[in-house]
């Protein structure tokens, strides 16, 4: 544990040292404050509209119709920013051989990528909670339902987790950072559009199509539905993409 | 204290180090010596644990580096040929960093660190960004990594590279100033490092042990003939054959204005000269032994490859 919080801490402070950190996430709330004005605008001027009618003025619902659509934006903005926080993971340790310092340290591989995981997980929180702010203003203003919102963040935050997890494994597989960020986006995306292929596809792979998908796990949280099959999901999505980078790291010694 | 005993790695089909065996007894300094691609890097990358090897053993202080990787990372001190640094950290909060991943105790950290930084002469720049500061001093750096544990073994990997004459003088004095208390294991191709800094020699070429000894041990071995170097004032072939003519001298050869007298072991012709010398007025300026120095020894075990 003590060795993970070193490369944790180590990580974190090259995060915050570099404009990397401060980039993504001004990047990421810029693009966000404007997706959430535009959807508040939107809900305001369909309030209006919908005054007139008794009937459809209950229907409205500030969750379903401005958090629902926040949620699945930010995951998509998360598949842009999340390979530019993992690229330079291990791609530059390799670049730089300081690997040689960290491999030759009395500490164990899996300490060494669980305490990169970790600083990128903190980056990650970071985004969100600063995201929060926004909800002040909801929550002053209307009275949204706390509970979809919070399993909406909970959706997210797996999302991100495992976008990591990917990122960190294509980070070890090449010392050039370009790469890295390249194969994880694209590794992310099809795994983001997993689903369309499930619309033509019949019988058992419609439903293997569907699970692998991000995007079908996801879209039930920003809806308030917590399951642990989606919770699971995402688990093992992470473990598996650290478990590979141990064993690229691990095979490119034995070579 | 360091034991290789038969070591082979190979990449793919490219063999690195074939059957390598040398041993380094506890407080020497040794040199790694060979051409460049001879294998030097591979065989310290798998001592200190980053490569495992293909085939063979190797321990440090007794632990096995294959099956106790972890003992053996907690006593060794490694310098890579490049120096692990970060850039963007300063020296001192990459000091604190290494002395965590080393395991050095959260109370004795801060201690360990001022003493790495007083060992290398580091205390102008540790607050500095490691990128800001100079090659000599980054290399520093890189010696104070290597030493902040107060490890009991040090693989140095070319610790005089990049440096300039002034800085090569410093850093090959910090590393005799190590010597007793630890054992050391440095690699160079320059030959001038070995003779002054290293009790003993390993020479490899191509991944093959060439030769390996103490330094004394080596050159004996190979000195076949014994012999002198005189500068006269006077010159010329008369004198050449006069000193021929001294009982028991196998060959002279002029060499620029001195003159190289060989004779075979043990006759003590250098009475002879001397006599010669004196009673013809030959006007003796100097007179030194004939030593073969590491650079032959070095190019005859590289073009020979006689087994020690």
């Amino acid at each position: 544990m003590k060795n993970i919080w070193a490369i944790c801490k180590k990580e974190i402070k090259t995060y915050f040292t570099s404009p990397i950190a401060y980039v993504v996430i001004t990047v990421f709330l810029v693009l966000i404050g404007f997706f959430f004005y535009s959807l508040i605008w939107w809900f305001n001027s369909q309030s209006l509209q919908m005054a007139q009618n008794q009937y459809y003025y209950q229907q409205l619902n500030i969750n379903q119709m401005v958090y629902s659509p926040l949620f699945h934006n930010m995951s998509i903005i998360l598949l842009l920013m999340v390979p530019l926080l993992t690229m330079r993971l291990f791609s530059e340790e390799k670049k730089r051989q300081t690997d040689e310092l960290l491999f030759t340290s009395p500490i164990s591989v899996n300490q060494i990528i669980l305490g990169k995981y970790f600083a990128s997980l903190l980056v990650l929180l970071v985004m969100l909670s600063l995201t929060g702010i926004l909800s002040i203003f909801v929550f002053s203003y209307g009275n949204p339902e706390l509970a979809p919102i919070l399993s909406g963040y909970l959706g997210l935050f797996l999302v991100g987790a495992a976008f990591l997890a990917v990122g960190i494994f294509f980070s070890s597989l090449t010392e050039n950072q370009i790469v890295s960020a390249i194969l994880t986006f694209g590794a992310l995306l099809l795994f983001w559009i997993l689903n369309w292929a499930s619309y033509s596809a019949g019988g058992m792979w419609k439903s293997v199509l569907n699970y692998l998908s991000f995007f079908q796990h996801f879209d039930d949280m920003t809806r308030g539905i917590l399951d642990t099959t989606d919770v699971v999901y995402y688990l093992s999505f992470i473990f598996l993409g650290l478990f590979l980078t141990h064993s690229v790291i691990q095979s490119r010694r034995w070579r | 204290m360091i034991e290789v005993e038969n070591l082979t790695k190979k990449y793919g089909d490219l063999v690195a180090v074939k059957n390598l065996s040398f041993k380094v007894e506890k407080g020497k300094i040794w040199g790694l010596l060979g051409p460049n691609a001879a294998g030097k890097t591979t065989t310290m990358r798998i001592l200190t644990g980053y490569l495992p090897a293909t085939d063979g053993k190797a321990s440090v202080a007794d632990y096995d580096v294959f099956e106790k990787p972890n003992d053996v990372k907690k006593i060794t001190g490694y310098l890579p040929e490049n120096v692990p640094i970060y850039p963007e950290m300063t020296v001192h909060s990459y000091l604190n960093f290494v002395s965590e991943i080393k395991q050095i105790p959260a109370s004795q950290r801060k201690e360990a660190v001022e003493k790495a930084v007083e060992i290398s002469g580091l205390e102008t720049v540790q607050r500095r960004l490691i990128k800001n500061i100079s090659r000599g001093f980054k290399q520093r750096v890189g010696i104070a990594q290597a030493l902040i544990h107060n490890p009991q073994v040090l693989v140095l990997d070319e610790p005089t590279i990049g440096l300039d004459p002034a800085q090569i003088i410093e850093i090959r004095q910090l590393i005799k100033s190590l010597k007793g208390k630890r054992t050391i294991l440095l690699s160079t191709h320059i030959l001038a490092e070995v003779t002054q800094t290293c009790d003993g020699v390993v020479i490899i070429n191509e991944g093959n042990l060439m030769a390996s000894g103490s330094l004394e041990e080596l050159t004996a071995s190979f000195k076949e003939k014994e012999g002198v170097l005189i500068k006269l004032k006077k010159g010329g072939k008369s004198i050449l054959s006069l000193l021929q003519k001294i009982r028991g001298v196998d060959k002279v050869s002029a060499v620029g204005d001195e003159f190289k007298i060989e004779w075979t072991e043990g006759k003590g012709v250098r009475d002879e000269i001397t006599k010669l010398v004196v009673d013809k007025e030959l006007g003796l300026i100097e007179m030194r032994p004939l030593a073969m120095n590491i650079e032959d020894l070095y190019l005859k075990v590289i073009s020979g490859g006689v087994n020690q």
